[in-house]
């Protein structure tokens, strides 16, 4: 009783939510829903005694498909308006066919005969002896562990593939040095000021960074670093940006 | 599964070269500089010991009858395995000098022959179409490899987007012989279909689409349209490859699916065969006379050689059998000693590909020429060299087995494939002579001059070869 209420309960939101994956405008829903079509379809799983491919379909499907799915949505410029544009034009014409397939399905499914003993085959449950996840894995690292391998030849492959065929080492792109990073002393960088007591910022002027070392960051041509006495308001306020110039003397004063 | 049935030691040669691979792989990650050619050599030498493996190795079926190793894969094997290394060596200038230096090229080249070889072996439905994706996936990744120009994309993309199609095709036809056979297993397959009273339509549909999706990948006629532009948009190291070691490894898949498991369907797959290779011979012989690209000529050549192949498979007897192993040993050599010929094309640091720019060859380069004209006789299949005595064997397989059409057929496609053949020649010898190609590497000499002196002097040995694949023919037929 229980297991037929949580049946429909599971395969009623698996259709609602799949017809919101189509239906919904914003494509970031649409896969938010699929994702929870996968949770149901995967507990539907689990009803039916086979918790491995249950498992498999949370980890590979929401973990994977569609978290990509998220990935591709949110960083590709996709127009999904343009996309949708010929509904209204093409509705029609797609009612059409799937009502002919409609028809032929209700047709092939009446008029379709079981062999009586596949009856009881298709309902023949798992061994008890063992979950399916045991079972799966005693034929799959014994009988096949060829094909199991080979499998994962492909994937190696598949791997490979895209990362020679996509991979580029850009001249142009930075990349985080993590020694310099952690080598990098307070000294290097912070200078110590000795300020007045009482005397205010105004007396010491704004003092910028030390350049960070000399080959990492050459002396840019800034315009302003060759000009002691360029505009103070301008220098206070382009401080930050000629990190390079080599005057951290005061210079707003 | 008991101990005995898994007998996993008939498979150390592919097991070896798969942990070569990864190896070679991991120390060219490791070192990032100028691993290329070392990773080269290494996988040269990784194919070598398996070569010696696979000679020295075991005999007999593994994992449960999923894997055999006999004469016939032997064979088969050592064949793959030497069209890999040649086409390697032949990559080492070009890619060089292409900026295609990259290590991972020798990497899937070795993982594509591990899937080769496991083609070969494969006498299990579920082996042949893992040992066929491994093969494919990492001939695609290959056909792309030249990533920043547009053909090479194309060809890559283009290969790939039909090669999962004939896949499709394939698997639906595994699926239909598993449900009606109810068992992936060929010796299995061939005890039920040993009755006829088995042999349902579902099995012979199932039989067609396994067929389907294996003539794609030896470009036979009515699925080969993918052919002449992946040719000439990949690489040409690349093309050489895709011309050699992939075809030897789909015609001995084809081989052993055909006369094992459904060696009981012969009158029902006959036909098919027989009409796949006179359309492929005619194909291959008058599309190939309007080419300008050298490289879409050996498209359409390779096109043709399959149909001259599949003459052999059609006979259905052990002759036919044993003419097709000397067919695709005579095939690999002389397909890959032209590719070394059409590599070394190459004028102020750019590959040149139209055949005219092969002009006066003679008078320039005249070893290159030689090399190149004895490749074009062969092709053509003028005695004494190796490409008639491939030829010959398959022809008299079919007349002997009555197929006087095929045969008669056979003979008329070769004739008119001879223009274009000669017509290189006659460019090379008698054309006014274009500006002297650049200098060439020393692995392209030797690739040529080595397969150029099998050309010329198989007349002189053909029994080992002969014998060999009469040893491996047998085996089917046991």
């Amino acid at each position: 009783m229980i297991v037929a209420i949580a049946f429909y309960a599971f395969a009623l939101i698996l259709l609602a939510s799949a017809a919101m994956v189509v239906t919904a405008r914003n494509p970031v829903h649409s896969v938010l829903f699929l994702i929870l079509a996968f949770f149901n379809a995967a507990a539907l799983f689990l009803i039916a005694g086979a918790e491995f491919l249950a498992m498999i379909l949370v980890i590979v499907y929401v973990g994977a498909v569609a978290v990509l799915f998220l990935f591709v949505v949110m960083m590709l410029d996709v127009n999904f308006a343009e996309l949708r544009s010929g509904y209204q034009r093409y509705m029609p014409v797609g009612a059409a066919i799937g009502g002919v397939l409609a028809i032929e399905l209700l047709l092939v499914v009446t008029g379709w005969q079981v062999a009586p003993e596949a009856l009881h085959l298709s309902l023949g449950a798992a061994p008890a002896a063992a979950t399916n996840t045991a079972a799966l894995a005693e034929v799959i690292y014994t009988k096949y562990v060829f094909l199991f391998q080979a499998a994962g030849l492909v994937l190696l492959v598949a791997m490979i593939g895209a990362i020679v065929l996509t991979l580029r080492d850009r001249k142009t792109s930075r990349h985080q040095v993590i020694r310099v990073q952690t080598e990098r002393s307070a000294a290097a960088t912070l200078e110590m000021v000795e300020a007045g007591i009482g005397a205010g910022i105004g007396t010491l002027g704004i003092y910028r960074p030390l350049p960070a070392t000399a080959d990492l960051e050459p002396a840019d041509n800034d315009p302003h670093a060759d000009d002691p006495h360029a505009d103070p308001v301008d220098a206070a306020h382009g401080g930050g940006a000629h990190g390079g110039s080599g005057h951290h003397a005061p210079e707003a004063r | 599964m008991e101990a005995a049935a898994m007998n996993w030691t008939v498979a150390v040669p592919e097991i070896a070269l798969a942990l070569c691979a990864m190896a070679i792989l991991i120390f060219g990650v490791l070192r990032r500089q100028d691993a290329t050619f070392l990773c080269t050599m290494l996988s040269l030498g990784a194919l070598l010991l398996t070569g010696v493996l696979v000679i020295g190795g075991q005999t007999g079926a593994g994992f449960g009858g999923q894997f055999t190793a006999d004469a016939f894969s032997a064979f088969v094997k050592l064949l793959i395995l030497s069209g890999s290394a040649f086409a390697l060596l032949l990559s080492l200038d070009y890619n060089e000098r292409e900026g295609l230096a990259r290590f991972e090229y020798p990497v899937l080249v070795l993982l594509a022959t591990t899937g080769m070889m496991v083609m070969a072996s494969a006498t299990n439905l579920m082996t042949l179409y893992l040992g066929l994706e491994l093969q494919s996936l990492a001939l695609y990744v290959l056909a792309a490899f030249a990533r920043d120009t547009l053909r090479s994309s194309e060809a890559g993309l283009k290969y790939f987007v039909l090669g999962a199609l004939a896949s499709g095709l394939l698997l639906y036809g595994i699926s239909l012989a598993y449900g009606f056979s109810g068992t992936m297993d060929f010796a299995q397959i061939a005890r039920i279909l040993a009755s006829p009273a088995h042999a349902s339509a579902g099995l012979v549909v199932g039989l067609v689409f396994i067929l389907a999706g294996l003539a794609f990948k030896v470009s036979a006629v009515p699925f080969h349209m993918w052919t002449p532009d992946v040719y000439e948009g990949a690489p040409t190291p690349v093309t050489a490859l895709f011309g050699t070691a992939p075809k030897v490894a789909a015609m001995a898949l084809i081989l052993r699916v055909m006369i094992g498991p459904f060696g009981h369907l012969l009158p029902h797959w006959q036909l098919l065969i027989v009409l796949v290779s006179i359309a492929s011979m005619l194909l291959g012989s008058l599309a190939a006379i309007g080419q300008n690209n050298i490289k879409r000529l050996m498209a359409y050549s390779s096109i043709g050689h399959m149909g001259y192949a599949l003459i052999g498979l059609a006979a259905g007897t052990h002759a036919g059998v044993r003419g097709v192993l000397v067919y695709l040993v005579v095939y690999v050599f002389m397909n890959l000693g032209t590719f070394a010929c059409i590599i070394a094309m190459r004028r102020q640091g750019r590959q040149v590909e139209n055949i005219s720019d092969l002009a006066g060859l003679a008078r320039t380069d005249p070893g290159l020429a030689l090399a190149m004209a004895a490749f074009m006789f062969s092709m053509a299949g003028i005695p004494p060299l190796s490409g008639f005595f491939g030829k010959l064997y398959v022809f008299l397989a079919a007349v002997q087995a009555g197929l006087w059409t095929l045969a008669v057929i056979g003979v008329l496609t070769s004739v008119v494939g001879a223009y274009y053949y000669l017509r290189v020649v006659k460019i090379m010898y008698f054309d006014e002579a274009q500006p002297a190609f650049d200098k060439r590497g020393a692995s392209l000499s030797f690739v040529a001059a080595s397969t150029g002196l099998f050309t010329l002097l198989f007349f002189i040995f053909p029994a080992p070869f002969v014998g060999a694949a009469e040893a491996a023919a047998r085996v089917l037929f046991g």
